[in-house]
């Protein structure tokens, strides 16, 4: 299929920075890391019975933001169509959609069930081949769930086209933000990728740092400060009921991760002043030590295997990275550049480790290869950290945070290539965002 | 300088003490003002009289409640042994208080790294005190990392003011 074959193709060269293709219609060109997207149409879903009516442009609108919002794709609007999509079983007009040069359409329908249950048919065609790419799909859910549904229908447009996995049925779990900067109230906070249906999970009474999603994305992962003092606890998502992590009195924790079984956790753990890494069963709530040095030692990351862990230390006298066993042991420093790193996160899908990195007064995020190679840095500001990987690796989400009194932070996304940085919406300050899996 | 009682004190009065305490180039940092917030963020108790020595205040204002660091750093200054002296010697002579050291970084690095950071200073505080003969059961320490600046510009004069520590006297020993 010429037009999968071709944006496959420009997928695979995310690694070079200025790559021109031009041989025939569907070329697509990657100039200067700005790749040009493939255009294509979503015209509304059609509703089978009136229940379903207001649900068909609603939904291709979702799977247009979707699209478009990954920079890879370009929306024909709906005023330039010259074919009306008004039966989802009727032939599809191929030269309608050439003369627009829509190289993909998605059609859909919608309706409303005897149980009250929303039922989304969708088909995807390559309009210049003149036939349908893969099968058509049908989902059923609940009417509230609707935004799911069309993330679901995107999600396999994008994984056909691209032959890469999808990431828009996913949420992100983040620190809201309100108030000034030396009085900041902060909540933990859930909302879908794209910043639609926020709810809050904790109140802004203490602070609270840092959350990080299960491998199933059913629990979270925080810092409180509800003791006073900062400590780890775990929040069920759907039942909002959490509990703390048992340590040792009199000391601090912070910066837990759940390893790829989600029931060991890593995090650090503050004596007298020194911060090592130990992991911990969270069902037993037995715990080991696995860094011992007087250095700072925080920020761990399991790789997707489970068998190494990647952190921050301070031990050569600035902050760097590093990759043990996932028992402890030697470790192995994997940064080398000018400037200081930190927060690293092992991509999902085991090949590349992002990072925060302070250089020149500049922070920026950056991904390299599991060794340390390949450095690329993607942003830069003020002050961006924190990185979180889509869940098929290919898109990072961080936070920015503006200088000065009135200094504000906010959720940004950027491609691994660099590409489409972009502000994720929401309606507070948000910070410390992480992703979650693809939702079953 | 009269001081108010309590935790409500006047714009003005707040940034007298405070500028008291600070450096004259923090005061001159037209961000500072920009809130009109802008103290008590670590000042739990604000009880009794300035003049009194044996009040909290006094110990806030007179004797130094704060202690600051190089960019990095968790060592010690000579200016901050002697003002962590004089908190020692408050501390044994009113032995009914308890303290709880916070460490604190400016918001020129990671959040964990901040908190990791800010540990290790409250612990050089803690221990300054605890070898001048404080008891260690009157201490407690905790770090906010980036959490809680007290000045909110975005260059080197709040900064410095930023990476602190801070102890703060608690109401007295429990129990």
């Amino acid at each position: 299929m010429r037009m999968l074959a071709t944006l496959l193709t420009a997928l695979s060269l995310w690694a070079l920075p200025a790559v021109a293709q031009s041989n025939g219609p569907l070329r697509i060109e990657i100039t200067e890391g700005v790749i040009e997207p493939l255009p294509y149409a979503v015209p509304d879903f059609v509703s089978d019975n009136s229940a379903g009516a207001d649900f068909g442009r609603r939904i291709a609108r979702v799977i247009a933001s979707d699209l478009s919002g990954t920079g890879l794709f370009r929306e024909i609007p709906n005023e330039a169509h010259i074919s009306r999509i008004t039966s989802f079983e009727s032939p599809v007009q191929y030269a309608d959609w050439k003369a627009i040069n829509a190289q993909a359409l998605i059609t859909g329908a919608v309706s409303v069930d005897n149980a009250g249950k929303l039922v989304v048919r969708f088909r995807i065609y390559d309009v210049f081949s003149g036939q349908e790419l893969g099968s058509g799909l049908q989902f059923v859910g609940t009417q509230e769930g609707w935004r799911r549904m069309a993330h679901k229908v995107a999600d396999q447009v994008y994984t056909r086209i691209t032959g890469e996995g999808g990431y828009f049925d996913s949420r992100v779990v983040f620190v809201g933000e309100s108030g000034p900067k030396d009085k900041r109230a902060k909540r933990l906070a859930i909302m879908d990728y794209d910043g639609a249906n926020v709810s809050y999970l904790t109140d802004s009474s203490s602070i609270v740092l840092a959350p990080r999603f299960s491998p199933t994305g059913d629990r979270v992962l925080y810092t409180s400060y509800e003791t006073g003092f900062p400590r780890i606890y775990v929040l069920d998502v759907a039942s909002v009921g959490r509990r703390a992590l048992e340590t040792q009195p009199g000391t601090m924790s912070f910066a837990p991760r759940f390893g790829p079984d989600g029931r060991t956790v890593v995090y650090s753990l503050t004596q007298n002043g020194n911060s090592d890494i130990f992991r911990m069963d969270i069902n037993s709530g037995a715990s080991a030590r696995l860094t011992d040095a007087p250095s700072i030692e925080t920020a761990p990351s399991f790789s997707p295997d489970g068998s190494q862990i990647v952190f921050e230390s301070d031990r050569s006298g600035t902050p760097q990275l590093y990759v043990m066993s996932a028992n402890g042991g030697e470790a192995r420093r994997i940064s080398f550049g000018q400037g200081r790193y930190g927060t690293p996160v092992w991509s999902p899908r085991g090949d590349l480790i992002a990072f925060t990195k302070q250089s020149k007064g500049r922070f920026h995020i950056g991904v390299m290869r599991t060794d340390g190679s390949e450095e690329r840095l993607l942003t830069a500001s003020f002050l961006d950290e924190g990185p979180t990987w889509a869940p098929n690796g290919r898109v990072i989400m961080f936070t920015r945070e503006t200088q000065g009194p009135q200094g504000q932070a906010s959720l940004y996304s950027v491609d691994i290539t660099g590409r489409n940085l972009k502000q994720v919406q929401t309606s507070t300050g948000a910070s410390d965002p992480s992703w979650s899996p693809l939702q079953n | 300088m009269t001081i108010m009682n309590g935790a409500k004190m006047t714009y003005l009065s707040k940034t007298l003490i405070l500028c008291a305490g600070l450096s004259l180039a923090a005061c001159t940092n037209p961000d500072r003002f920009d809130d009109t917030n802008t103290v008590d963020l670590n000042g739990g108790a604000m009880s009794g009289s300035a003049q009194d020595p044996r009040s909290p205040a006094y110990f806030q204002q007179t004797v130094g409640d704060r202690v600051l660091f190089a960019v990095d750093q968790s060592n010690l200054s000579g200016e901050a042994q002697s003002t962590l002296a004089g908190q020692a010697q408050w501390l044994m002579a009113n032995p009914e208080y308890t303290a709880i050291i916070e460490g604190h970084a400016d918001e020129q690095g990671t959040r964990e790294y901040n908190l990791a950071l800010g540990a290790r200073r409250a612990n050089a505080a803690h221990e300054y005190l605890v070898n001048q003969g404080v008891a260690a059961s009157r201490l407690k320490v905790v770090s906010y990392g980036k959490e809680r600046p007290i000045e909110i510009c975005s260059n080197e004069a709040c900064y410095a003011q930023n990476r602190r520590a801070v102890t703060v006297i608690a109401a007295g020993l429990t129990s």
